[in-house]
């Protein structure tokens, strides 16, 4: 299942890496404030220099993610969006943008989605929609097996997580599952904005360096223009998710280009 | 504080390998973010040394017995027997036990593992407040701070068990997000625990969780079924005919039900609350009325609705009960059915929010046969009104007369 083929994601990756730059990764969810703007603010963010987009599917119980993020998941389940109208909007979003986008949500709704161990359908559809990856931040390498041949079939990318936690033994089964890029969550928690970068961020990412030539990207609690500064130091990519959801619900795409070319000022090495 | 322990996977190999163990056919496994698979990976390898060292074994079982009370009385239910006129009735007290519940069996086991793993904090949720309760009581018995997360709307319902765990010294959160309920206070305790996982122990009272915990919370309350199994053997000479558990979130029903597998004889009837009947959407029956692979759920989940997936090991068919019971259960639940809704607590664990007041309840209930098959007959179809549906684990409702007396004992 070994990917042999570099993906559009590690190309994005590897294309902002050559310009000088740490690659810009903006997540924001489906459907928040509404379906319409979403989209309009994921568009925006690609335009104001994200290299990456990650579409966050709304979920009813997402227990990876802060404050933050789960008021905005409910205000998108509260308007009665279905995954169908998150495949939809992304369709839009790719044939609108030329940057990489990946969905990201649980495993629950991949594996809802067209009926139990009906994976395949889930993949198809976010295949149809161009969509170029998933990532699944409750789905451990080594439950990964099923839903990787899904997604290798539809040439979709498969982020795995490493943590602050994962023993040695671990980091290898992530680093050899993923595809795109390891997504090193730079704390142990969950999403959020936080005052200042942990410290456990740099050692995670030297130790996954150790294990793998794919990309390592640094995400949870990467707030500011100055942690994407410092990320960008010793990663290949900077993850940025609840300051963009804040700035979207706050002022929409305009608050969210804003922010997003301030970050991309940030991921540029000096 | 998290030195590796033997146990524990040495290579990326034996990772993958391991994962397979926890998996129940189509359920079980392990889903959480990675931030957690390594204290999981120590909570197996701590529980398998545990349950071969004679000095751990001791302490539970003094503890089970002075401090919990156990074994618990197993009670002829004289006048219901009369009333059934059919099958002797017998409870199970577990009432009786510390803490008013059978909870307190699978807190002192994990209470005693946090502390063999050297983690000095507790945290659990709860719906009703009896694992709450039973999770702040032994947490002051063992010198470990505790924090128990219990949905507002629960804390509002059972502010008695909120005073009393206060009074245990436990920090009580009421969480405000989703449907403000069990699944709530699951998704919020996990939320802690991917924060906090260095030096706290998740004490799940449920069988539900990754894996290790619905193996976890079988062990340590299967006490249950096997003081039944002794007691009624002792009274009657011979094996119930059925054992009748309620089911929650399983503990109750898999500590009844598990030492009788073996027993193929026995009826195991769990009995889940039916709430407005399970063909709609305001009940609480996991088990009967929940759903594995309904298309639908993925497009339901903006009404709260997705219901039990792959991290969700709520199942009768789940850790140790063999296969056929599975398959009975399953095939019922194949009839396309319109899934619960927002007042339907569908679990995060695929849990139903334990909302009701279970105080007091007598757990489980055996049932030797009577001198006569003249128990009422239950009604025909499934209930709409209210009250309980039969989970057929198995005989899919031949010999139900005998059943129907039973079910009506754990109303």
């Amino acid at each position: 299942m070994t990917t042999t083929t570099t993906t559009s994601v590690e190309a994005a990756i590897r294309a902002a890496n050559a310009d000088g730059r740490a690659a810009l990764i903006i997540y924001l969810p489906a459907g928040y404030p509404d379906l319409e703007t979403s989209l309009a603010c994921l568009e925006a963010a690609a335009g104001a220099g994200a290299d990456l987009l990650e579409v966050g599917f709304p979920y009813s119980d997402p227990l990876m993610d802060g404050p933050t993020i789960q008021a905005a998941n409910q205000v998108a389940l509260d308007r009665g969006y279905t995954p169908d109208d998150d495949l939809a909007m992304c369709g839009r979003l790719t044939a609108a943008v030329d940057v990489p986008a990946l969905v990201m949500t649980y495993y629950n709704l991949a594996w809802h989605y067209g009926g139990v161990e009906r994976l395949g359908a889930f993949a198809a559809a976010a295949a149809q929609a161009a969509l170029a990856g998933a990532i699944l931040p409750d789905l451990p390498a080594e439950e990964g097996d099923a839903w990787r041949a899904e997604a290798a079939a539809h040439d979709l990318a498969t982020v795995f997580l490493a943590a602050p936690s994962s023993t040695g033994p671990r980091l290898d089964a992530v680093a050899e599952a993923s595809s795109g890029f390891v997504y090193a969550t730079s704390t142990m928690g969950v999403t959020g904005e936080r005052a200042s970068l942990s410290d456990r961020a740099a050692p995670l990412v030297a130790r996954l360096r150790e294990r793998t030539g794919k990309p390592v990207c640094v995400g949870i609690g990467v707030t500011t223009r100055d942690h994407a500064a410092e990320v960008a130091g010793f990663a290949d990519g900077v993850i940025v998710g609840s300051a963009a959801v804040r700035a979207a619900g706050d002022g929409g795409p305009d608050a969210v280009a804003a922010l997003v070319r301030d970050l991309a000022e940030g991921c540029r090495r000096r | 504080m998290t030195a590796p322990s033997p146990a524990a996977p040495d290579t990326a190999e034996a990772v993958r390998t391991a994962a397979l163990a926890g998996h129940y056919g189509r359920f079980g496994g392990r889903f959480v973010p990675e931030a957690l698979m390594a204290a999981l990976d120590e909570l197996e390898a701590a529980f398998t040394e545990a349950a071969d060292d004679p000095a751990f074994q001791d302490r539970l079982r003094t503890l089970q017995g002075d401090y919990a009370g156990r074994p618990t009385k197993l009670y002829l239910a004289e006048r219901l027997t009369e009333h059934g006129g059919g099958a002797r009735i017998y409870l199970k007290r577990e009432d009786l036990a510390h803490t008013g519940s059978h909870k307190l069996c699978n807190v002192l086991g994990q209470g005693l593992l946090a502390q063999r793993m050297g983690k000095p904090r507790v945290i659990a949720e709860t719906g009703a407040g009896q694992h709450g309760v039973a999770t702040a009581t032994v947490a002051a018995k063992l010198g470990l701070e505790c924090v128990v997360y219990m949905g507002e709307e629960d804390c509002r319902r059972q502010r008695l068990n909120v005073i009393r765990m206060q009074m245990l010294g436990a920090e009580v959160v009421p969480v405000r997000s989703g449907t403000r309920t069990l699944k709530d206070a699951i998704n919020e305790a996990m939320r802690d625990w991917v924060a906090n996982v260095e030096t706290t122990h998740y004490l799940i009272g449920s069988v539900m969780g990754p894996h290790l915990f619905p193996l976890l919370v079988r062990e340590y309350v299967k006490v249950i079924g096997t003081e039944i199994r002794a007691q009624v053997l002792d009274r009657e000479g011979r094996l119930p005919d059925a054992v009748v558990a309620c089911v929650g979130g399983g503990s109750n029903a898999m500590g009844a039900f598990h030492p009788f597998i073996p027993d193929a004889q026995v009826r195991l009837v769990g009995v889940e609350a039916g709430g407005e009947g399970v063909e709609g959407d305001r009940h609480a029956a996991t088990v009967s009325g929940g759903s594995e692979d309904h298309p639908r759920d993925a497009h339901d989940r903006a009404a709260g609705r997705v219901w039990a997936g792959p991290s969700h090991p709520l199942d009768l068919g789940g850790p140790g009960l063999p296969r056929r019971r599975a398959r009975a259960r399953v095939a019922r639940r194949h009839r396309p059915r319109h899934l619960p809704g927002r007042n339907r607590h569908p679990g995060a664990r695929g849990l139903p929010a334990a909302v009701a007041p279970r105080g007091h309840h007598p757990g489980a209930g055996a049932v030797p046969r009577g001198p006569a098959d003249a128990a009422p007959r239950p009604r025909a179809g499934p209930r709409r009104d209210r009250g309980a549906q039969p989970v057929r684990a198995r005989g899919q409702g031949r010999r139900r007369g005998r059943v129907a007396a039973a079910h009506r004992a754990t109303r």
